[in-house]
């Protein structure tokens, strides 16, 4: 023993740790991988660290029977108690309102079908992310721009029945769009302009002369469409270290994902709905539980990952996003009682009379009702002890 | 006697056919009449003796049970004409929309009708519900103009709420809408979701009504003897009257107008005896003018049937009271005053080896406080103590084999809870001590998972009954297998207030105590452990407060970690740390660094964590009874206090401070001027108005900022002066109560009031208060205070403030409503998944959930802070470089 134990070469540790790939979480193992690559180790203590490493990921185990759901709802119920109500904070970028707190976790929870404020954060490509300019340029791209926000205020003629638009001279030179640009969109939806128009004015013409026509007029020609992603309202964009990211209010998906030059690996939309169609199921699950956490996190309040997990899988096992509530999971569950003690008792009642309905009393609430142990935890052994013959 | 215990298979639904009402009925109720004069129940009246007994010694007429024994017996009222079901009417619209107004069958041909049939047997082969398939026929049905086969042609059918049904401005009698319904065809009614088995269409219509058993509807007594009913029968007396009536002028051969207004008459009863709050129907009301609970409202809602009575129960055994703190019980024990003790019993199974002991406990029967309250002999008769005249009888009949329910004692099992129990550490198993006075005793230390204060908090206490139950109890529910939050995988419970103060001041680098005093504070926190050897300093020998710390510690624990004074220098000298801040325990002795919120603290202990993790529940609990105790001793020695002067700055302080605001207030004016000259650059994608909206808030709350770090910059240097200690800056920096932002708001500045995150606008018009002038955007006249609490707030600032305050108090009021509904939700909607033995999580059903619980297959509460393995600290510590790198680090 007093000999210096040799030293295991990396090759002979890695080789060591593959035998155990199998027995640990990917994510364990690369932890393990990971903390062992620079430390000189004996063979002796290279096979302590995995007994011990294995021991542990054994001893982390859920057992059997462990009520998850619950333990899941009350973690994620219990801090929500906690947070602040807050709606508008300003989360990273001070120009862009984003809903937080308790408000926006139970609209992730209720899975609604637009949030009440989409944000899409878009990073780019590496030719796009660190130029100003060529960043710049999608952003331009991406931003919705109708006429009305170049003009800037509309004159209406009586006496010529003509309506004219003065332009915006600072809002065009920041969108860089000229009065040609706007004649020709505006020629394009069928509204017709007078042939005098110049870059500051233009003139567009009406038929009639009723005030009532002359508003309208005006109006469908501020909503004429010059550019840009239906839905994305504004884009701020920002500099995150080397690259530009562009934030946006507003969210459009699909169509932004289509932008060249955008990175369609690492873009995101806080609307879990549009993630479920564009990028399917699995990504709205991955989504919910960002989002969750995230919103958790910005508070300060700590929740373990699995739990969001267990309430994301929850609300996405059957490939549509459903909510947590009646309309959502409590509302599809098999058990008459269980509807019935939730919400909406009578109806479920009626119904369940209809359809003869067997009430199997397999879950909680159906067991607590009957009055007899639950089949959780320890209620779900069924062990009886053996008596000897005497004692019968 | 013995009881055959019987296990409930399941439950099936169903609807009452007319024959089934009529088979069960064990009366015909005819008159509307409930009792004669002489206070007997009326044969043929709603409460006739045949449906059951609710008055004490009278007899059941059908199964001749007393109360308690009869459990009460339908009866039956004929109805002299149909009338249609409230609740069913909206099913009874969509089936009349879909069949033929002839011949009875589905609107739809043959084949479709088959294929409809094969889809809902293939949805339901695969466990789903096929209501999305009848729905859909449904639909296709009522567009048909022309029945596929009798080719009658189909008129429009509108459905009237709450009851009526319109066909081309024909009214459909309830007569005319069974008569139909009797029409349907058997795989009709089967394709429309009908199981046939329990349920027929024209059932919905009823012909006979059921009569529910007086033990449904109990009339009660009052003081002055008169006799007050149920609702249900006030209900049932109304239908019976017009029932009556009707049978009579139909009888009579009264004009059709006048029945049809009785029969309409007779459906609103009907309808409103189902349901009282139909839309459309006014809600039949009481005398006094309160509307009736019928059958419907006796169900739903947080006080209906299923929330209040099956889902929630009420238990025996149970206590409630004040609480109030004892840091000299432990964290797992719970004071229990002796009239409760008194109160509530826990039974105990006669053996030989305790039955004299028992006697003894029964002999001093329920009024001296060892005791007992009643005993349960061999055969099941049970016998209440204290009022019986010869103890020595009651002492025979204790015998093994028996039961004796004894007071609660020392060292027994109980529940402990605080209400709103938010997660599953709201209700934990304490260890009893009987104790003098009326309140619940509890550890401080047990505070945080309770969510409990001293205000006048009450809890509950539940006795246990059972030896499994206790076993439970106390394997799975005590206070140290609680520790750890299954929320993140931390310590939930540990040191508040003075604990952390206390370990504070005892652990600092200045802290010595003579070998006397050292003695002194571990006698009276009860430490007996042997003292290590003494520092020396010139020949005088001292301890310092690390080593009388250190020796709570496991003397194998290595560990280190930033402490929570760190003041997150961008390069962290460790154990070099200036203040102390960086903990480095080596081998059960600490050799830097202080213990503060971040040592054994509710929520961030990580020394308290590694303890848990490493050494057991057992041992995690008596480090935490130990440590707190010791810091207590310590800080009752050091002495500790604050006061309004601990916020007190010297006039060099007060100025720069003034200064600081007073410029603030400038820089706030030259923005607004900057604003109405028009040269203010705007933020992109925002107006100018929100544009200095946003630059103002931030100069001011820089400002605050500013004077903030100004004031701990004098307070610490009076810290540092020995002898003026400031007690409120030691809590704040060590976590124990109040933040910096606090010192802040009391000694310097308290800052911009906000009202939905802006700056208070509202009040006058264009101004908060008439004190300002039209248009005023000022700090001032916007909410921002710029006194301190210590110096006081002029009225308009106190004004302001009371307007933030106000908000808070009403976000608050409106949150807990919000959070506890939603998870109300969470809980039902996940409360069935738990894990099988394979390792999946599943639901009722069986379906799979997740293959492993968080895709690891790990229980958040033996992680380390979410981690499963900790590889980092298991390398260390087998390679022996110290253990460095405990974990994220917070």
């Amino acid at each position: 023993m007093t000999e210096v134990a040799k030293h295991l070469t990396k090759n002979e540790i890695l080789a060591e740790l593959e035998k155990i790939k199998e027995d640990v979480s990917p994510r364990v193992y690369q932890d393990l991988v990971e903390a062992v690559q620079d430390v000189k180790l004996t063979k002796d203590q290279l096979k302590k660290i995995i007994s011990e490493v294995k021991r542990r990921y054994e001893y982390a185990q859920v057992e059997p029977g462990e009520a998850v759901g619950v333990v899941a709802a009350q973690s994620m119920g219990e801090p929500s108690t906690q947070m602040t109500m807050r709606t508008f904070h300003y989360a990273g970028v001070a120009e862009l309102n984003v809903t937080l707190g308790l408000p926006r976790i139970i609209e992730l929870v209720d899975a609604r079908r637009t949030p009440s404020t989409p944000t899409m954060t878009i990073y780019l490509d590496e030719d796009h992310a660190t130029d100003r300019d060529k960043a710049k340029e999608i952003a331009k791209q991406i931003e919705t721009v109708v006429v009305g926000d170049v003009v800037d205020k509309s004159e209406i003629d009586l006496v010529d029945s003509r309506v004219t638009l003065v332009l915006d001279k600072y809002e065009l030179q920041r969108r860089e769009l000229s009065a040609e640009d706007i004649v020709a969109k505006l020629n394009q939806s069928k509204i017709k302009v007078k042939d005098d128009w110049d870059s500051e004015r233009i003139s567009l013409v009406s038929s009639t002369s009723s005030i009532k026509d002359l508003r309208r007029l005006a109006n469908k020609a501020k909503d004429v469409y010059l550019r840009g992603i239906k839905g994305i309202e504004r884009v701020v964009m920002r500099r995150e270290g080397e690259e530009y990211v562009i934030y946006t209010e507003g969210s459009n998906l699909k169509d932004v994902l289509k932008i060249p030059g955008v990175d369609i690996t690492r873009t995101k939309t806080n609307d879990i709905v549009e993630i479920e169609s564009v990028l399917g199921i699995e990504a709205a699950r991955n989504a919910i539980i960002n989002e969750t956490l995230d919103t958790l996190d910005e508070q300060g309040l700590r929740v373990d990952v699995r739990h969001l997990m267990l309430i994301a899988d929850m609300m996405t096992v059957d490939g549509t996003v459903k909510a947590i509530g009646r309309h959502g999971v409590s509302g599809e569950k098999a058990s008459v009682l269980a509807r019935a003690a939730f919400e909406i008792t009578v109806d479920h009642l009626l119904r369940a009379g209809i359809k003869g309905e067997v009430e199997d009393l397999s879950g909680i609430v159906e067991n607590v009702i009957v009055g007899r142990p639950v089949m959780l935890g320890t209620g779900m052994v069924e062990l009886v002890m053996k008596r000897s013959k005497e004692e019968a | 006697m013995r009881i055959i215990p019987k296990k409930i298979e399941g439950v099936k639904f169903g609807l009452l056919s007319p024959e089934v009402i009529r088979k069960i009925s064990e009366a015909k109720i005819v008159t509307a009449d409930t009792y004669d004069e002489d206070g007997y129940p009326i044969e043929g009246g709603l409460m006739d003796p045949r449906l059951g007994v609710v008055d004490p010694g009278l007899k059941c007429k059908t199964c001749g049970g007393r109360v308690g024994d009869c459990p009460g017996h339908f009866g039956r009222i004929e109805l002299a004409r149909p009338v249609i079901h409230v609740g069913y009417a909206k099913q009874i619209n969509k089936i009349l929309r879909a069949i033929c107004r002839k011949c009875g069958r589905l609107l739809l041909p043959e084949e479709r009708i088959k294929e409809y049939r094969r889809e809902i047997r293939r949805a339901a082969k695969v466990g789903k519900s096929g209501d999305n398939i009848i729905e859909h026929l449904f639909k296709e049905a009522r567009t048909a103009k022309v029945c596929p086969h009798c080719e009658k042609e189909q008129l429009d059918i509108r459905f009237e709420k709450p009851t009526s049904f319109v066909e081309n401005k024909n009214r459909l009698s309830p007569t005319d809408v069974r008569e139909r319904l009797e029409r349907i065809k058997d795989e009709d009614a089967e394709v429309m979701g009908f199981d046939l088995s329990v349920a027929r269409p024209e059932w919905m219509v009823l012909t006979v009504l059921p009569v529910p058993p007086v033990t449904v509807r109990p009339s009660i007594t009052l003081e002055s003897g008169e006799r007050s009913e149920d609702d249900l029968t006030h209900k049932l007396v109304d239908i019976l009257r017009i029932n009556q009536r009707l049978v009579e002028n139909v009888e009579a051969g009264a004009p059709q107008l006048i029945i049809e207004d009785l029969w309409e008459l007779l459906q609103y009863h009907i309808t409103t005896y189902f349901n009282n709050e139909v839309a459309g129907v006014p809600p039949a009301r009481h005398r006094s003018g309160r509307p009736l609970k019928t059958l419907a409202q006796r169900l739903k809602g947080k006080e209906g049937r299923f929330r209040s009575n099956l889902s929630g129960k009420r238990v025996n055994f149970s206590a409630r009271t004040v609480i109030s703190p004892d840091p000299n019980i432990g964290i797992n024990e719970v004071g229990v005053p002796e009239v409760i003790a008194k109160e509530l019993t826990v039974p105990v199974r006669v053996t030989p080896g305790n039955i004299e002991h028992l006697k003894e406990v029964v002999r001093r029967g329920p009024d001296n406080y060892p005791g007992a309250n009643y005993i349960e002999r061999v055969d099941g008769g049970r016998v209440r103590l204290g009022k019986v005249k010869n103890i020595e009888d009651v002492l025979e009949k204790v015998e093994v084999g028996g039961k004796v329910h004894r007071h609660l004692r020392d060292g027994d099992v109980v529940m402990f809870n605080r209400q709103p129990s938010l997660h599953r550490m709201s209700i934990m198993a304490h260890e009893v001590r009987v104790m003098p006075y009326k309140t619940f005793r509890l550890n401080l230390c047990v505070c945080p998972p309770y969510n409990a204060d001293f205000d006048g908090d009450e809890m509950n206490l539940h006795a246990i009954q059972g030896e499994e139950a206790r076993a439970e109890a106390r394997v799975l529910m005590r206070v140290q297998e609680q520790i750890l939050s299954p929320r993140f995988g931390g310590p939930i419970i540990g040191g508040i207030h003075d604990h952390i103060s206390g370990a504070y001041l005892l652990t600092r680098k200045e802290t010595k105590f003579t070998p006397e005093e050292a003695a002194q504070i571990l006698y009276n926190a009860g430490i007996t452990e042997e003292l290590p050897e003494p520092k020396d300093e010139n020949g005088e020998k001292y301890y310092t407060g690390k080593q009388l710390f250190s020796l709570l510690l496991p003397k194998d624990l290595n560990l280190s970690y930033k402490a929570k004074i760190c003041k997150k220098c961008e390069v962290c000298t460790e154990e070099e740390c200036e203040d102390d801040a960086y903990v480095v325990i080596r081998n059960g002795e600490i050799i830097t660094g202080v213990m503060d919120e971040k040592s054994f603290g509710a929520f961030a202990g990580e020394l308290l964590d590694r303890i848990v993790k490493d050494y057991g529940t057992d041992e995690a609990q008596r480090f935490l009874d130990r440590v707190t105790k010791l810091a207590i001793s310590a800080i009752s020695k050091v002495g500790f206090s604050t006061g309004v002067d601990d916020e007190d700055l010297p006039r060099e302080g007060i100025e720069r401070i003034e200064e600081i605001l007073n410029k603030a207030e400038q820089d706030v004016e030259k923005l607004i001027q900057t604003y109405e000259d028009g040269i203010l650059e705007p933020l992109p994608g925002r107006t100018l108005e929100e544009t200095l909206e946003m630059r103002i808030m931030q100069t001011l709350s820089e400002a605050r900022d500013k004077t903030g770090s100004i004031a701990n910059e004098y307070l610490e240097k009076v810290s540092e002066e020995k002898g003026k200690e400031n007690g409120a800056r030691i809590m704040a920096v060590s976590g124990a109560r109040g933040s910096l932002l606090n010192l802040t708001q009391m000694a310097a500045c308290v800052g911009q009031q906000a009202v939905r995150g802006e700056r208070i606008a509202r009040g006058y018009t264009k101004r908060t208060l008439p004190h300002f002038k039209w248009g005023d955007r000022g700090a001032r006249a916007k909410g921002f205070v710029k006194s301190s609490y210590k110096k006081g707030l002029d009225p308009l600032e106190y004004f302001f403030h009371s307007m933030g305050g106000r908000e808070g108090l009403v976000d608050t009021a409106v949150r807990t409503s919000q959070s506890g509904y939603m998870q109300r939700r969470l809980i039902n909607a996940l409360q069935d998944l738990k894990v099988e033995y394979d390792g999946t999580v599943r639901d009722t059903k069986g379906v799979i959930i997740e293959f492993k619980h968080g895709e690891d297959g790990a229980d958040p509460s033996k992680t380390d802070w979410g981690e499963v393995v900790n590889v980092k600290k298991i390398v260390s510590s087998v390679t022996g470089t110290g253990s460095r790198g405990s974990k994220n680090g917070g």
